[in-house]
């Protein structure tokens, strides 16, 4: 009886120090371990270069410049392809927007900018309220939004009567809703609002509702086409304009990024290119811009 | 029955030791620099993955190239987008060996210079390398740092015209990991 129970203890002490000795994982074992600990299932994959740059044309991308980085954009518009060869196809008028974007914080960005359009100063503020991430923490979207507030300088046209200051100012707000569908793919939705302090026709509403939509998909690694267009609430738009369409490429060199484009809009600024434009693809009033993106890193970073 | 628990001791004992000849690492640090006359770049990843085996002197790496950061974000942006293309090869790693193994005292204080030889994988491209490092033995911790240069042609990373003064056509890359025992 004894006998049998020390056969059997030897066999159990036997039997648990060759399990320990087959769950002794090898060097390669080991590491596949800890690979799988810091996985993706174990950790949060950001999206990261929905698109190149802020501007997707005129308007914004879901992305913000990075903390203490300057981004110093200088965007010009020409005149119509139509105007023919004697304005060099529009090469003779231009029209220019000079911008500085700063980064407070990863997720803040703020700008000032003045566009000859208007004699147009403007303000912007941009905050990242969604990051678009995989693994532990799941998020399909990247959500922005951009207020913007913009002050048109131009002397009154009409002296005799009484003219605000206010009367000077317009406001953007506008949600962005993106997504990077794969390396080279990336949408976005720009649901926007826009008011204007002064409706030059009494007939005209003060309150302008538009969504957009944009999009780039990358050709090689430096290089994109982009497009965006913004569709206005037909009751909430002003009487005469049209949609503004525009397309382009983003070809990015270092701490430069080059946007070349075509569009029917001359305004750089929301108030002027959502709800300003009158130009029409289809009649040829199409004109050749581009902005260059320069970024300077000024604080220490992250 | 003495003499049964004392086997039993012994062989759990045993396969104890066996097992204490590991060390790894989840907080390792690899940092690179690249060197030129227009600017100097630097970028420091401490997550690295490693695991060193002191009976075998089998020697691993692993980490995921995201982890990397730079102090210009945007430079963190195109290293990821356009140069490891992190995306499509999201992990660089190591594997090989201490060939020296044999000199490494690992339960004696002292710092052992030892050669290390495998094959490294970064952007998806396989090489063999070797280089010498040192294993410091402080206190019953372990400590493997080594320092050594890459080419990026040999990892077909590109470096395009434009941007050729600014970016060094060989890496210096440094390994210091701080090993935990495994139990």
């Amino acid at each position: 009886m004894l006998e049998r129970k020390i056969i059997g203890l030897l066999i159990l002490c036997i039997g648990v120090t060759v399990s320990s000795r087959a769950q002794q994982a090898d060097t390669t074992d080991l590491m596949a371990q800890l690979e799988k600990e810091s996985d993706s299932k174990n950790a949060t994959n950001y999206t990261t270069a929905t698109f190149k740059t802020t501007r997707l044309v005129n308007g914004h991308t879901v992305e913000n410049v990075g903390k203490g980085v300057l981004d110093v954009k200088i965007s010009h518009r020409f005149g119509t392809l139509n105007k023919g060869g004697y304005e060099l196809f529009g090469l003779d008028n231009a029209t220019m927007r000079l911008g500085f974007d700063y980064g407070i914080t990863r997720y803040l960005m703020v700008g000032i900018g003045r566009s000859t359009f208007q004699k147009t100063f403007d303000g912007l503020i941009k905050i990242k309220l969604l990051r678009q991430s995989s693994g532990k923490r799941n998020m399909p979207i990247t959500l922005s939004y951009v207020g913007t507030a913009a002050l048109m300088s131009l002397k009154w046209a009409d002296t005799s009567r009484k003219n605000y200051f206010s009367s000077r100012l317009s406001y953007t707000h506008q949600l962005i809703i993106g997504r990077k569908f794969s390396d080279g793919t990336s949408l976005q939705l720009m649901p926007t609002y826009i008011h204007r302090n002064l409706a030059v026709l009494a007939t005209d509403p003060n309150d302008l509702y538009a969504i957009g939509i944009g999009g780039r998909q990358k050709l090689t690694k430096r290089l994109s086409f982009n497009f965006e267009y913004y569709y206005q609430v037909p009751k909430y738009r002003i009487e005469g304009t049209t949609n503004p369409l525009s397309v382009g490429f983003d070809i990015e060199t270092g701490g430069h990024v080059f946007q070349l484009h075509f569009t029917n809009t001359t305004g750089m600024t929301e108030k002027n290119f959502i709800t300003g434009t009158t130009g029409k693809w289809e009649k040829g009033d199409v004109l050749f811009g581009f902005n260059i993106s320069r970024v300077f890193t000024l604080g220490k970073g992250r | 029955m003495k003499k049964i628990f004392l086997s039993m001791a012994a062989l759990i004992a045993v396969a104890c030791t066996a097992t204490a000849q590991k060390f790894y690492t989840k907080n390792g640090n690899i940092s690179f620099f690249s060197k030129t006359n227009m600017e100097n770049i630097k970028a420091d990843n401490n997550q690295v993955m490693s695991v060193l085996n002191a009976q075998s002197g089998e020697l691993q790496f692993s980490l995921l190239v995201k982890s990397f950061h730079f102090q210009k974000a945007l430079m963190e942006e195109h290293f990821n987008e356009n140069y490891l293309e992190s995306e499509k090869y999201p992990k660089a790693t190591f594997k090989g060996s201490i060939t020296d193994a044999g000199k490494v005292n690992f339960k004696a204080d002292g710092t052992y210079p030892v050669t290390v030889s495998g094959d490294l994988t970064i952007h998806g491209v396989t090489n063999k390398a070797t280089t010498k490092g040192n294993i410091i033995v402080k206190g019953g911790k372990i400590t493997g740092n080594s320092v050594f240069v890459v080419a990026l042609a040999d990892y077909k990373i590109a470096i395009p015209k434009l941007v050729e003064a600014n970016i060094s056509k060989t890496i210096e890359i440094t390994v210091n990991c701080l090993y935990d025992q495994k139990m």
